[in-house]
C-alpha cells in the first residue's frame, strides 16, 4: 500500500543493522564461549570426550593400537541400532565388534603388569585386558549414560514443569506435589530401589533411574521460567489467534524458557556421569564385562588397592576430567546465555 | 439498522473472584458492532475495557469468569446462560463449544491486536515464520503458499523489503514496524472483526498517525469491523464511527462519534473531554477529573460516577441509571446513563446538589446552595424546571 512505502524511516533500518549483533542466538553464544578461556577448555574436553565416545562406537577394534584385549564385548553391542555378534568368537579371533580375546593362560603370566610398556601403557587388569583400551572404551558408557539420562530428566521435567506452570491452579498443584515427593527421596536411594525393584542391576535401569530422579529438578527450573513467560503478550496473542494449548506450550512457552534448562542440563551431564559411575562402583550400574570406569574402580579398589594403586587412579582421573569438562562448559554457557553479565 | 449486527453484546457481566472479594470488572454492558464499522470502547485505566474485549474472545483467565449476559456473533452464540431445570444458571445448548470457538472464531473470525507490539511477537522465532505459521494453521495452506501470502501481507501493511525482513527477528523491528506486523497477522485470515486493544498507546504520536491511516485504508479495503479499545479520545475522533464510553465496568454513554463530541450527554464524557491537553489552554486551565476511579470491588452506590461528578445531586447517590436514549442523532440513538436527563424521571431537578453539601452540615443550607447550582449545568435543558 502506498501508505507504507513512504514511511520507512532511517531509524528502523540502521537499528536493524546494529541489532544483528544482539546478545541472542547461538552464534553470539559460541563467540562468547570462545572468548572465555575456561569455557573454551571445557568445550575442548567435551568435544574430545564426545569424539572418543563416537569413535569407539564405530571402531571396536582399538586393540590393534595396543595389541591388548579390550573386553569381552563393548557398550556398542548394548545399543539396539548396532549389530552385535551372535556368537562368541574363538580365542585369538575377533569380529567387527569384538576384538580378539586372549585368555590369561595364553599370555605370559603376569597377573598385573605395572604398565609403562608399549604394549600396555597403563598395564592390564586382572584378566589381562589392556587397561588403557578399557579406559578409552569406558568413555562410551559414561558419555552415553550421561547424555541419555540427562535427556530423560530434561524432557520429562520440561513437559511436567511447562504444563504445570502454564495451566497453574490445580494442575500445577497436583503435578508439582508429585514431583516434590520424588524430589524428597535421596536420589541414590531412589535409583537403587528403582533398579532393584524393576529388573535388577543393569546399566539401562541405572540410566532410567537417574533420569527419573532428576525430573523434579528440571521440572522446577522450567516451571519458574514458565510462570513469567506465560504472562507475556505473545502467549495471549497466540491464544487469541486460536492456537491450541499444546502448540502454545511447545512453540511459545518452552523455547522462551529453555536457556537456563540448557545450562543446567550441561552441568547435569557431569553429575549424571558421576552418579552412574557411583552406581557401577556399588554394583548397581554397568555389569562386567562392560568396560565402565565406575565398575573398573570397584574391582580395582576391592582387590588391588595395595598391590597396584594405579588401577584405581586411572579410571578416577578419567571420570574427573570428563566431569570437569562438562562443568566448565556449563559454566561458560551460563555466562554466555546470561544477558545480565557484562564483559 | 434492522438487520442483525455482526456482534451483539448484551448485559455482559465478567467478575473476578479474588480473595478480597468479587471484582465486578464488567458489570452489565451492552453494545453492538455492525459490518464494516469501527466502534470505540473508551475509558480510563481499569474501566474494564480490556476485560470486556477478552470476554468476547472467551479468554478471561481464572479467577475471572463471565457470570451473565449474552454474546452473539453472526447469529451464533459465543456465550449465553439459561436457567437449568434445577434453577441453576448453566451454559446454553446452542453456545459454541470452547473447541469450536478456538478453531473457528479466534483468529479466523475475530482477531486481536494487542497493546504492546514489543511483547506481542515471540522473540525466538522470525517475524515471517510466525506470520507464516499463523496462516498455515488458520487457513490450512501448504507452507510455500503460506509463505507467499505472508510476504504479501507484510507488503500490504507497508513493511519495506518484505522478502528480506521476512527472515528477521522481532528485536530487529522498530515498534511501529512490529505493530504493522501484528496488524498483518490480524488481517491475515481476513476476519470479520478485529479487536484492537489500545494498539497505538505504546507508539510515538507520528507512528500512531501512520498506523491509524493504515488501519483506515485497510478497513476500507477489506470491510473489516473493528472494536477500538482506547483511552485516547483523539484517536476516537480520528477513526471511530460510534463510541461507547465506559466507566467502572459500565457503559455510561453511547453515541455516534460526532454527537459524542459536540452534544455530550454524560458528565463523565464531558470531564474526559475537558481533561485532554490542548494547545489553546495551559496546564493550569486543564480540568482534570477529581479523585481516582473507585475500585470495582466496592463500587459506589447509585450512579458510580457521583463521587467525582460535578453535576452530582442527592438522587445520584440512590438512583443507579442504566443507559437510556436521551437524544436522537440522525436516526441513531444517543444513549446516556445519567439521571439529569428527562428520560430518567428520577427527580434529579428536585434533588439537592451534592457539591454544596460537602462543606455545610444543615439541611437549610442545602436549599440555598441548590438555587446556586440549578442555574449552573450548561447545555442542559433543565433551565425552566419546577422548583418549590
Amino acid at each position: 500500500m502506498a501508505v507504507g512505502e513512504s514511511q520507512l524511516d532511517g531509524e528502523t533500518e540502521s537499528g536493524a543493522e546494529d541489532e544483528v549483533e544482539a546478545r541472542v542466538g547461538w552464534r553470539y553464544t559460541v563467540a562468547r564461549i570462545k572468548q572465555d578461556t575456561t569455557a573454551r577448555l571445557g568445550l575442548y574436553i567435551v568435544s574430545f570426550t564426545l569424539f572418543v565416545a563416537m569413535y569407539t562406537l564405530i571402531d571396536s577394534n582399538l586393540s590393534r593400537l595396543t595389541f591388548g584385549q579390550v573386553s569381552d564385548y563393548t557398550f556398542a553391542q548394548l545399543l539396539p541400532f548396532f549389530d552385535h555378534p551372535t556368537h562368541i568368537p574363538p580365542p585369538g579371533e575377533g569380529t567387527q565388534h569384538m576384538p580378539p580375546y586372549f585368555p590369561l593362560a595364553e599370555q605370559s603370566w603376569n597377573p598385573l603388569p605395572a604398565g609403562g610398556t608399549l604394549e600396555h601403557p597403563l598395564g592390564t587388569d586382572h584378566t589381562g585386558r589392556d587397561y588403557f583400551t578399557r579406559i578409552v572404551y569406558g568413555t562410551q558408557v559414561s558419555v552415553f549414560v550421561g547424555l541419555i539420562s540427562t535427556f530423560i530428566g530434561l524432557s520429562g521435567g520440561t513437559i511436567i514443569g511447562a504444563v504445570a506452570g502454564y495451566y497453574g491452579g490445580k494442575v500445577d498443584d497436583i503435578l508439582m506435589r508429585i514431583v516434590e515427593t520424588v524430589y524428597a527421596i535421596p536420589p541414590l536411594i531412589l535409583i537403587i530401589v528403582f533398579t532393584v525393584f524393576i529388573g535388577g542391576a543393569s546399566i539401562w535401569y541405572a540410566v532410567l533411574g537417574v533420569g527419573i530422579a532428576f525430573i523434579p529438578i528440571f521440572a522446577r527450573i522450567i516451571r519458574s521460567q514458565v510462570l513469567s513467560v506465560r504472562e507475556m503478550d505473545y502467549i495471549e496473542a497466540a491464544q487469541a489467534a486460536g492456537v491450541r494449548d499444546r502448540n502454545i506450550i511447545m512453540r511459545h512457552v518452552v523455547p522462551n524458557s529453555f536457556a537456563p534448562m540448557l545450562v543446567y542440563a550441561t552441568l547435569q551431564i557431569g553429575v549424571t556421569i558421576l552418579i552412574v559411575a557411583g552406581l557401577s562402583f556399588l554394583g548397581y550400574g554397568a555389569q562386567p564385562p562392560t568396560p565402565d570406569w565406575g565398575q573398573m574402580l570397584n574391582i580395582a579398589h576391592r582387590n588391588y588397592m595395595h598391590s597396584n594403586i594405579w588401577l584405581s587412579i586411572w579410571p578416577g582421573i578419567a571420570i574427573m576430567i570428563t566431569i570437569m569438562g562438562f562443568n566448565l562448559f556449563g559454566d561458560g554457557l551460563q555466562d554466555a546465555l546470561d544477558p545480565q553479565i557484562d564483559d | 439498522m434492522s438487520s442483525e449486527p455482526l456482534l451483539r453484546v448484551e448485559n455482559l457481566k465478567t467478575q473476578f473472584f479474588t480473595e478480597e472479594g468479587t471484582v465486578r470488572a464488567v458489570d452489565g454492558i451492552s453494545f453492538e458492532v455492525r459490518e464494516g464499522e469501527i466502534v470505540g470502547l473508551v475509558g480510563e485505566s481499569g474501566a474494564g475495557k480490556s476485560v470486556a474485549s477478552m470476554s468476547i474472545m472467551g479468554l478471561v483467565e481464572s479467577p475471572g469468569e463471565i457470570v451473565g449476559g449474552e454474546i452473539t456473533y453472526k447469529g451464533e452464540t459465543l456465550f449465553g446462560l439459561e436457567e437449568g431445570p434445577d434453577g441453576e444458571l448453566r451454559e446454553r445448548d446452542d453456545m459454541l463449544s470452547s473447541e469450536e470457538i478456538r478453531t473457528r472464531i479466534r483468529g479466523n473470525e475475530i482477531a486481536v491486536i494487542f497493546q504492546d507490539p514489543m511483547e506481542s511477537l515471540n522473540p525466538v522465532f522470525t517475524v515471517g515464520g510466525q506470520l507464516r505459521e499463523f496462516i498455515e494453521l488458520n487457513r490450512g495452506l501448504p507452507e510455500d503458499e503460506a509463505r507467499a501470502e505472508a510476504i504479501d501481507m507484510l507488503r500490504e501493511v507497508g513493511i519495506p523489503d518484505p522478502e528480506e525482513r521476512y527472515d528477521e527477528y522481532p528485536h530487529q523491528f522498530s515498534g511501529g514496524m512490529r505493530q504493522r506486523v501484528l496488524i498483518a497477522m490480524a488481517l491475515a485470515c481476513e476476519p470479520s472483526l478485529i479487536i484492537a486493544d489500545e494498539p497505538t498507546t505504546a507508539l510515538d504520536v507520528t507512528v500512531e498517525g501512520q498506523i491509524l491511516d493504515l488501519v483506515d485504508d485497510l478497513q476500507e479495503k477489506y470491510g473489516t469491523s473493528f472494536i477500538w479499545v482506547t483511552h485516547d479520545l483523539g484517536v476516537v475522533a480520528e477513526i471511530c464511527d460510534r463510541v461507547n464510553v465506559m466507566y467502572l465496568g459500565e457503559i455510561v454513554e453511547k453515541a455516534p462519534v460526532d454527537d459524542l463530541f459536540y452534544d455530550t450527554k454524560h458528565p463523565y464524557t464531558n470531564a474526559l473531554l475537558n481533561s485532554i491537553p490542548r494547545p489553546d489552554r495551559t496546564v493550569t486551565e486543564l480540568e482534570a477529573i477529581e479523585g481516582v476511579m473507585p475500585e470495582a470491588i466496592s463500587p459506589p452506590s447509585g450512579c458510580r460516577f457521583h463521587p467525582r461528578c460535578p453535576d452530582a445531586r442527592e438522587v445520584c447517590k440512590r438512583a443507579h441509571p442504566d443507559a437510556k436514549v436521551v437524544a436522537d442523532a440522525d436516526g441513531e440513538p444517543h444513549e446516556a446513563a445519567c439521571v439529569k436527563h428527562d428520560a430518567f424521571d428520577a427527580g434529579y431537578d428536585q434533588s439537592p446538589p451534592l457539591e454544596g453539601t460537602a462543606v455545610d452540615t444543615g439541611s437549610a443550607a442545602v436549599e440555598e446552595s441548590e438555587s446556586e447550582l440549578t442555574a449552573n449545568p450548561a447545555g442542559d435543558d433543565s433551565g425552566g424546571e419546577t422548583r418549590e
